[in-house]
């Protein structure tokens, strides 16, 4: 086990437990408005504190935390979803008009800076969690298309394939059982990697306007409800820019101690 | 005092013996070959000697230089050492240059690196070299514009740019043709003599070591068996092992007799483009004609062996008869059905045919267990064996080929080398197929363990009637285990002919130049 690892794992683990938790419980109702209360420091009662409306900070992180993972997830799913078997198909037909369409499909997603599309997408079709998933989603497909399609050339070389198109087997069955398990590493560091950058895409959206609407609570809405009142309350906007950093911090460690361990060439180097 | 002398050079790294009481001497002008199989510690004996051994090894012992110990030198004073007092060849010339460099470059950098001198002046020397090494090509071309053995040359030349006292050569053939190997050979022989250098050579060849060396120091499980002037060494064999290494050398296969019997497959007049790049922008795509009139045919039963140098068309070939891809002229059939059948495979003609690769470590997927591997040939039947009679037909193809049925669950990575060919023989044969490719199947094997493989190839025909295509430049294995041959060059089949006739009475200059460039063991009774 290397330092990364333990650090990300560490890290991921603790917010997907407080995003666990929130499905059964959480401190305080975090739709209850307590204006009395509102902008507590941390404190016995409120860990975290209170934000201007007196709700309960932690409770509104952890709630952030599922909102900000089933986004992230959502849309990594939906990038791999449809990016692997791009990517597949392009290297199976590699050289072909095909393989030519899909990645010249991919370069003009990847030509346009992927959060003006999310707000146009949001824009056009009104500002929802759905369709942040949506927009977040379609650019993560040309990152898995041209990854997998990256790891499968080489592959596609190698003489087990040779001997299984030998036994009379289809491109497509080839894809399936010989070339995917073979790149499985390759895809779970990247679907770390893509899932921190969701969570920052979504934080982004949200702080905006265009990401989940109240009264769902949202990382990115914390940090934009927080910013006229820094400097009465630092903590509202501390608290939930920390939460985004050490999230994110998490999954890139652990992308990075997974490559590390996954990746055989790079594990004979270090050791 | 001899130029290098090693002695109980012992080598561990971490928890693991590499090396037990090493010792091998050179003297000036002296080749020395060191062979031993993989894993015999041949190469890290090189590695130590010219300080280069990894990070976490621990080496006890002297390796005295010209009077100075490598061991107790420092990292610094050996850089000046390399290149300088001693030179290197590597076995891989592909990799050895720098891509970006034009070869005259990287020989000047050599000297300029060691020497205070002018450019102009290290670039004259590197000219001269290159001359000195036989490289007819002007010192301005870069290493890919290179053949295989002319790269060699090149990493000699660079090797030797500063008459070093004692080059040291880690299987400088061993990537090469068998001609190229002999040019190379009778190359450092005559740099041996001229500089009076002494040549420390390593190999697993035991015909190359026979050509070449004054003196042989046979290496098992890192421990010298036996060592000795060569031919009094393989006139006395004292070590069991060394006798054993030899026998496998030089093994003959005892073939039973073929039972020829109606045509397989055939293959008619045919030819085989590639495109390559454009010479001008707009211009049409050229075309590099790899198979060009390609006419023989396999009976069953049938053994045929096909011997080339590289890039003769021999994987062209390969791949055309599988049904892989198609050919620009000319039919290939198997039982009168072509094989290229468009997108969709004909799984009628496939199942006959079957193929085992050189690579052992790449012909397998490493995800899948080896009953899963096996059993892939099983795409290819109509209706293939579930249950209990796949796991009979998965037991009794490991039993055939010298494994055992509990193999069957492990994954590829808990077998060696000879363990993983006899595997892919499995998978070529579980579906008894009439005709077996075996591209180059022993070529990456161990002496000992390639002899074993020729021998259940022998066994496999005794079983039964089983035709193969025997895809191989080493001529000694091909002539043991074939009844026809053909030798292919640039494209085309040069000559076919009974194995014994070809060999013993060649027809073509090229067969001719083939059987004579190949090294061979002296015939000494054992």
């Amino acid at each position: 086990m290397n330092r990364n690892l333990i650090i990300g794992t560490a890290l991921t683990v603790m917010f997907l437990i407080l995003a666990a938790v929130s499905f059964v419980w959480t401190p305080y109702d975090i739709e209850a408005l307590d204006i009395p209360n509102k902008l507590q420091s941390p404190n016995g009662g409120n860990l975290l504190g209170t934000d201007h409306f007196g709700r309960d900070i932690l409770s509104m992180i952890m709630m952030g935390a599922r909102t900000s993972i089933a986004v992230a997830l959502l849309a990594v799913g939906i990038g791999m979803a449809i990016g692997v078997p791009l990517g597949l198909l392009a290297a199976a037909r590699h050289g072909s008009l095909l393989d030519e369409l899909i990645m010249r499909g991919n370069d003009l997603v990847f030509a346009f800076p992927s959060l003006v599309i999310a707000i146009l997408i949001t824009a056009v079709f009104g500002a929802s969690a759905v369709n942040a998933i949506i927009a977040i989603g379609i650019f993560n497909i040309p990152v898995f298309a041209r990854l997998s399609r990256a790891a499968a050339l080489p592959l596609w070389e190698r003489d087990f394939i040779l001997a299984a198109r030998v036994c009379g087997k289809s491109a497509t069955r080839i894809s399936i059982e010989h070339i995917l398990p073979n790149m499985t590493n390759l895809m779970i560091v990247q679907g770390t990697i893509q899932f921190s950058l969701g969570i920052l895409a979504e934080a982004a959206l949200s702080y905006i306007g265009l990401g989940a609407q109240p009264p769902t609570a949202s990382w990115g809405r914390m940090l934009a409800d927080a910013q006229t009142l820094v400097s009465i309350a630092p903590h509202t906007a501390l608290i939930p820019g920390l939460a985004i950093v050490f999230m994110v911090l998490g999954l890139n460690l652990l992308g990075d101690g997974l490559r590390d361990r996954l990746d055989p060439r790079i594990r004979v180097v270090r050791t | 005092m001899s130029l290098l002398e090693v002695k109980n050079l012992t080598l561990r790294i971490g928890a693991t013996q590499i090396l037990h009481a090493v010792d091998v001497t050179v003297g000036h002008g002296e080749i020395v070959a060191i062979t031993g199989e993989s894993g015999s510690g041949k190469s890290m004996t090189a590695l130590a000697i010219m300080g280069l051994l990894p990070q976490s090894s621990d080496a006890r012992g002297t390796i005295l230089l010209n009077g100075t110990d490598i061991l107790q030198t420092s990292e610094p004073d050996l850089c000046k050492m390399r290149g300088n007092t001693m030179g290197m060849v590597f076995q891989e010339p592909m990799t050895a240059l720098n891509p970006v460099q034009t070869i005259g470059d990287q020989v000047a950098e050599t000297i300029l690196i060691h020497e205070k001198t002018s450019k102009a002046d290290a670039h004259k020397r590197a000219t001269a070299m290159l001359e000195r090494v036989g490289l007819k090509v002007p010192p301005t071309r870069y290493p890919h514009e290179l053949s295989g053995g002319q790269r060699q040359r090149v990493v000699i030349a660079m090797a030797i740019a500063l008459s070093p006292k004692l080059l040291i050569a880690d299987e400088p053939t061993t990537a090469l043709d068998v001609t190229t190997q002999a040019r190379i050979l009778d190359l450092l022989r005559d740099l041996v003599q001229e500089f009076d250098m002494g040549l420390l050579i390593i190999t697993h060849d035991l015909a190359v070591v026979a050509d070449i060396a004054d003196k042989i120091v046979i290496m098992q499980h890192g421990r010298v068996v036996e060592a000795g002037p060569t031919a009094h060494l393989f006139a006395h064999m004292q070590h069991p092992y060394t006798k054993a290494l030899f026998e496998a050398s030089s093994h003959a296969v005892d073939m039973p007799e073929a039972a020829i019997a109606a045509p397989l497959l055939q293959v008619e007049n045919v030819a085989r483009d590639y495109p390559v790049a454009r010479k001008t922008i707009l211009g049409p795509r050229p075309m590099f004609r790899a198979l060009e009139g390609i006419t023989f045919q396999i009976n069953q039963g049938e053994r045929i062996g096909l011997v080339g140098e590289s890039g003769c068309g021999k994987s062209t070939l390969t791949r055309a008869i599988l049904g892989l891809e198609d050919v620009q002229s000319g039919t290939i059939t198997v039982d009168g059905a072509p094989v290229f059948t468009g997108k969709q495979p004909n799984l009628a003609v496939r199942r006959k045919m079957q193929v085992v690769f050189q690579d052992p470590y790449s012909s397998f997927n490493p995800r899948h267990r080896v009953d899963r591997l096996i059993t892939e040939p099983f795409h290819l039947l109509q209706d293939p064996p579930t249950g209990p009679a796949r796991d009979a037909a998965i037991a009794s193809a490991l039993t055939d080929v010298g494994l055992t049925p509990a193999d069957a669950t492990k994954y590829i990575h808990e077998f060696s080398g000879g363990q993983r060919q006899r595997i892919a023989i499995a998978r070529a044969l579980i579906i008894e197929p009439a005709l077996i490719i075996f591209d180059e199947a022993v070529s990456a094997l161990d002496v000992s363990v390639r002899a074993q493989v020729l021998d259940l190839i022998a066994d496999l025909c005794r079983k039964r009637p089983l035709a193969y295509l025997f895809i191989s430049h080493d001529l000694s294995v091909v002539r043991t285990v074939t009844d026809k041959v053909m030798v292919m060059r640039a494209g085309r089949i040069v000559e076919q002919g009974d194995t014994e006739t070809v060999f013993t009475n060649p027809q073509h200059q090229y067969t001719r130049t083939l059987i004579a460039a190949a090294p061979q063991l002296p015939a000494i009774a054992v």
